[in-house]
């Protein structure tokens, strides 16, 4: 990533996402929405799937965004916005588009991204429309009341994967979406968190002017409190924890070469990462977990640390 | 495009759903947009088409209507436009591939009064994938006839919108209602430009055409080219027979012309409404029947009106099902569903 921001004191001032929303109290996606707004700055467009953000923020006649902004469907923000970039090129073509260097960004939750709005997800980054779009990943269908996702870790309680004597959560691992943007050839795709403002912010800057070249993407790892069963002061520190813990490695793939960044460049040494176990143990939807099933979580981790320490070598 | 003929971009959408999606996104950026989709790929965009409509988005789609799966047919019928007669779409219905560009260059215009989005249907195979001369316009005139409006709400940073809100049961009803106020005014507003269009380049066609009405006392009331035109060959021939035969063509299916339809059909003893599409389980199984039968009830005409289905999956329709379906009006004048052309 290019570093547009060095300091705490060089983060963009000017607020884009107003307050009075009705984003829950500790809402991890809300702390993304601030950020990611004040960087993009305002010359930009807002494409936004349906899920938690768009319903908690446009609450007819009231919005909270100051950007202008439009939500279609669950599906399509991706195609979406693919129309509003076509349309900025062709008017600005013919001389009728006033609002100059213009950016399209598509927010989307992980139902919006990983399952219903895979498709239109990939024929976006296909067709190299210069659109940044940015994934806030919560791990769950949070609005409409916890249920699972193609990003649901495994084990995870959901209301429709629950614990039972039988079934112990969720069955199935988390899907890798990153593997399938980067399989895209996007000239970059990050992961960030919002309990790492700095390295959040550079990665959406440096995503938002390769916009230039095509599409970019990133990833960034959003707790939600109803839906991981935490106290609402705890959304930073968990999400600090899946990162330390290595359970949400901060990367980035920029054109074709993979870099972890700071912490997660030491952790492809199993010992510098902290126990899976700190960043379950806070969630209520992991407390059913045994030793032995926290074992297994931290093997598949393991497994996928190996995989990124070979992505990293290409 | 590919000469540089046209200055515009072309998006190569991997379905339907995003096709309508992407020319949303494009209009609501204040771009001119086009999209044509038929049958599986109407059916796959319909949750946008409610959506296209419901933020008055004066996008124009052509329609080459198809039959729908199962089993799959890639020929013509009218279940794919049917299904999606409701979603508060303006839909015409052409006959002729000149009647088809013509009300496309009407589309925009009304589009862009009424802030709603037009179909324009014509049958899928019959006219799409035959061949007929097409007179074209002067560029220019049609420039002059289609001035770019400013509209006052698009996306654009200088003056920030949301578009796509949360309603709540206190605002979504005002939604809807709006849009029923914007349908009627359609009905006047398409007149208007139809006759407008008329006077700049000399075609109109009226919201209902009609063949040898003036005197008719038995009339066929369908849609499409193909079943227009063997109509009318049909009555031609009854004519000869010594039937007063007419036919009536529905071109504006949404808004419905409900006067104009019911003044064509004041004279006559007899009707038959003739669908290409199937309502499983309803009362009539022909969309435009139960169409005609609401207006005529709710004016107080009460007459002999047949529906007759036909057509369905391109079964052929010969002029002398047509024909027949005079001699019945005139023999055994009655109110029934009659399925024509299948095998029972």
């Amino acid at each position: 990533m290019k570093v547009y921001f060095r300091t705490l004191k060089d983060l963009p001032r000017e607020e884009l996402f107003a307050p009075g929303h009705r984003m829950c109290a500790g809402c991890g996606a809300a702390i993304a929405m601030r950020w990611i707004t004040k960087t993009i700055g305002p010359n930009a467009i807002i494409a936004n799937a349906t899920g938690c953000v768009e319903v908690t923020t446009t609450p007819y006649p009231e919005t909270a965004w100051m950007h202008p902004y439009i939500h279609v469907a669950f599906e399509n923000a991706a195609a979406v916005a693919s129309g509003v970039e076509a349309a900025i090129k062709t008017l600005k073509r013919k001389g009728m588009w006033d609002a100059g260097d213009t950016k399209v960004v598509v927010i989307a939750g992980d139902g919006g991204t990983y399952d219903i709005g895979l498709q239109s997800l990939s024929g976006m980054l296909e067709r190299r429309h210069g659109v940044l779009y940015i994934l806030y990943d919560n791990e769950a269908y949070m609005n409409t009341g916890i249920q699972r996702s193609g990003s649901t870790p495994k084990y995870a309680w959901t209301t429709t994967t629950p614990v039972g004597t039988a079934v112990r959560g969720k069955i199935q691992w988390k899907k890798d979406i990153m593997g399938i943007v980067m399989a895209h050839r996007v000239p970059y795709a990050a992961t960030a968190s919002i309990a790492y403002i700095l390295d959040m912010v550079n990665k959406i800057k440096t995503a938002l002017e390769y916009t230039e070249e095509g599409p970019t993407f990133l990833h960034i790892y959003a707790p939600c409190v109803p839906g991981w069963r935490y106290p609402e002061n705890k959304t930073v520190e968990i999400a600090r924890l899946a990162v330390e813990t290595g359970y949400f490695p901060l990367y980035e793939w920029d054109h074709g070469k993979l870099r972890l960044n700071p912490p997660s460049n030491n952790h492809l040494d199993k010992t510098k990462r902290k126990p899976l176990k700190e960043f379950l143990k806070l969630q209520g939807r992991f407390a059913h977990l045994t030793d032995e099933e926290i074992a297994e979580l931290e093997e598949e981790l393991d497994a996928y640390w190996q995989y990124l320490a070979k992505l990293q070598t290409l | 495009m590919a000469n540089g003929e046209l200055n515009a971009e072309l998006i190569h959408v991997e379905s339907e759903h995003s096709a309508l999606s992407a020319v949303v996104g494009a209009s609501a950026a204040g771009a001119r947009v086009f999209t044509a989709t038929s049958s599986q790929g109407l059916e796959l965009a319909h949750e946008i088409l409610h959506i296209a409509s419901a933020m008055r988005l004066p996008i124009v789609m052509a329609v080459p209507t198809r039959a729908i799966s199962a089993p799959i047919s890639i020929h013509n019928d009218y279940s794919d436009v049917m299904n999606a007669r409701d979603t508060g779409w303006v839909i015409y219905i052409a006959a002729s591939a000149q009647e088809v560009y013509d009300t496309i260059i009407q589309a925009y215009r009304v589009a862009e009064t009424v802030n709603l989005p037009v179909m324009v249907a014509y049958d899928g195979f019959l006219i799409s994938h035959t061949v007929e001369p097409v007179e074209l316009n002067n560029e220019e005139e049609v420039r002059r006839f289609l001035p770019r409006s400013v509209r006052p709400y698009t996306l654009n940073p200088k003056r920030p919108v949301t578009m796509g809100p949360l309603a709540s049961p206190d605002w979504y009803y005002e939604f809807k209602y709006q849009q029923v106020l914007a349908m009627k005014e359609a009905y006047k507003v398409v007149k208007d430009v139809d006759a407008l269009y008329g006077e700049k380049f000399g075609r109109s066609y009226g919201v209902v055409e009609t063949y040898k009405m003036e005197d008719a006392e038995y009339a066929i009331v369908t849609y499409g080219g193909a079943a227009f035109g063997n109509a009318k060959a049909a009555a031609d021939i009854a004519r000869e027979r010594g039937i007063a035969a007419g036919v009536v063509r529905v071109r504006l299916y949404r808004p419905f012309p409900t006067m104009d339809v019911l003044k064509v059909l004041e004279g006559v003893k007899a009707l038959a409404v003739l669908d290409r599409a199937i309502m499983f389980g309803s009362p009539a199984e022909g969309p435009l029947y139960k169409d005609i039968a609401t207006a005529m009830f709710m004016h107080g005409v009460d007459k002999p009106a047949v529906n007759v289905i036909h057509g369905i999956g391109q079964r052929t329709m010969y002029v002398e099902d047509m024909y027949k379906i005079y001699t019945m009006l005139r023999e055994n004048p009655r109110k029934e569903v009659v399925f024509m052309g299948v095998r029972v």
